[in-house]
């Protein structure tokens, strides 16, 4: 409760700060709007739903993307877990293209699938599937020898060890990786939106920007903050914490 | 001939081969135990005892002999022989049941499976702990469901590698009590390593006694003490004596090759 004060607090005191600081520089809208303005795009965008559209877009594209990238991941991992060729050749690639931005994808992305949503899921499930892919082979290299030796003791072996023991050992990895996933996917969704088309939160930015309404850029830069922190906070930190505590992984 | 040995041990050799060092584990060990006995295996750490334990659940393979179970050479892990690891081993993502349940799950409908997960669970006084996590038990209760894991496979032979070496010493000594009661009841056979001599004389019948590089078996006592062991007893006293010597000299045997290897580098 104490700490939830203290952030109202702070957040309170930033925003009156930034509309002061505004007003005393005498800056226009155009070049840097008060918190006011951005307060009134914002009603003016869920007004005439223009946000509401983005809103529906943009989550429909994520959540595709993001369920293809979980379900390539985590079978990937398991590939590059279970075998050792797999991992030296496959292994290195994916390590290798993790360290690319999957935006730089999207001009051959364009060439393949036309300017429209498929090439944005597909920037979405490049920047979600490799992320998934490495935590989920974690999880499996690192499940306890120990549960390994009991499940051989108790008669399980093979594919049916591979279910019941291997798989649900590595779930703390998993979730982790979902979360990572979840969040490169939102960050790629929103720099594809920008370089491609509507609708959708980022394809607003720039729009937003092409008419140099800063009050409306800010705006949905606010809400891709808040978005973007409620889903980990309320979602994904939670569930990483029960499985965590779950799994005996807890430290405190 | 005739008379066939439940479980034998049958000149086991254990060696591996570390930068051209060869390291002998186990020499030349053999051994037999009878149905129903309560065995402990004691020996110094280093001795091979858990090894020893590991090749009888089949998780080691012997570089030569065999081991047979009621006749047949054991090759590979099988429930036949149920194990209890020092850690409980326990699956955190399954409930207490669940784990009970784990090694006969698709053997039974799901009632019959439970009513025995109950059952067993009695017998090691969690019944109230069916629905619990893992996580929420203590290090002690852990180790009791591990146990009821065990008994419920209901296993030929039970292995226990140092079931109560991480728990505390009221935990242990409890534990004892609750072992001992339930061997009592339902006389499995048991192969029980510690490197605790009182642990030893406390639960079993008889106690192969291993000694140190290389590791063998240096004795093999029968305890015949009426139940439950008292150690405030002459007769205890003379052979706890006695034990301790037997592991004094393979102990001062090891401090003393040490010595002579350090003064000739």
């Amino acid at each position: 409760m104490q700490k939830i004060g203290k952030q109202f607090i702070f957040f309170i005191v930033l925003v009156i700060a930034w509309e002061f600081i505004v007003r005393a520089g005498g800056w226009t809208p155009d070049v840097m709007p008060k918190p006011t303005d951005v307060w009134e795009a914002m009603k003016r965008g869920f007004v005439d739903k223009t946000l509401l559209y983005d809103l529906r877009a943009s989550f429909t594209r994520l959540f595709i993307g993001l369920a293809i990238s979980l379900a390539l991941g985590t079978a990937l991992g398991i590939i590059l877990a279970k075998s050792k060729t797999a991992d030296d050749t496959l292994g290195a690639l994916i390590l290798a293209l993790q360290s690319v931005p999957s935006i730089v994808w999207l001009p051959l992305a364009i060439m393949w699938f036309g300017l429209n949503e498929k090439a944005v899921i597909f920037i979405v499930v490049l920047g979600g599937t490799l992320v998934m892919t490495i935590n989920m082979r974690m999880g499996i290299k690192n499940v306890p020898p120990l549960y390994i030796r009991a499940a051989e003791t108790m008669g399980s072996k093979g594919i049916d060890q591979f279910i019941r023991v291997i798989l649900p050992a590595s779930v703390p990895y998993a979730v982790t990786g979902m979360r990572l996933a979840w969040a490169f996917a939102w960050r790629a969704l929103m720099a594809a939106e920008i370089l491609s088309t509507g609708p959708g939160l980022g394809y607003t930015l720039k729009y937003a920007s092409d008419f140099g309404d800063m009050s409306l850029v800010i705006a949905v830069m606010i809400l891709i903050g808040v978005i973007g922190s409620i889903v980990d906070l309320i979602f994904f930190q939670r569930v990483e914490r029960n499985v965590m505590k779950r799994w005996g992984l807890d430290t405190n | 001939m005739g008379v066939k040995m439940f479980l034998h041990i049958d000149q086991i050799n254990k060696e591996y081969t570390n930068n051209k060092v060869i390291n002998i584990v186990l020499d030349n060990v053999s051994a037999s135990v009878d149905e129903g006995e309560f065995i402990s295996i004691l020996g110094p750490s280093g001795c091979g005892k858990s090894t020893l334990l590991s090749m009888v659940a089949g998780l080691v393979k012997p570089s030569s002999g065999t081991i047979l179970l009621d006749g047949v050479p054991i090759t590979k892990p099988g429930k036949d022989r149920g194990m209890v690891f020092q850690q409980a081993a326990l699956f955190p993502w399954l409930n207490v049941e669940e784990n009970v349940i784990f090694p006969y799950k698709k053997e039974m409908k799901k009632a019959e499976a439970v009513e025995k997960a109950r059952h067993y669970l009695q017998m090691v006084q969690l019944s109230n702990y069916g629905k619990h996590y893992p996580h929420e038990l203590s290090g002690g209760m852990q180790q009791r469901v591990a146990i009821a894991r065990a008994f419920a496979m209901d296993p030929k032979v039970l292995l226990m590698d140092e079931p109560f070496g991480a728990l505390d010493e009221q935990t242990r000594t409890r534990m004892h009590g609750e072992l001992e009661r339930i061997w009592l009841d339902t006389k499995k056979t048991v192969l029980f390593v510690t490197h605790s001599i009182s642990e030893s004389i406390k639960l079993s019948e008889r106690i192969i006694v291993m000694g140190t590089r290389p590791g063998r078996i240096i004795a093999d006592i029968p305890v015949d003490l009426p139940r439950p062991r008292r150690f405030d007893v002459p007769e205890t006293i003379e052979l706890e004596k006695r034990i301790n010597q037997l592991l004094k000299e393979e102990i001062d045997k090891v401090v003393k090759e040490e010595l002579s290897y350090a003064e000739n580098r």
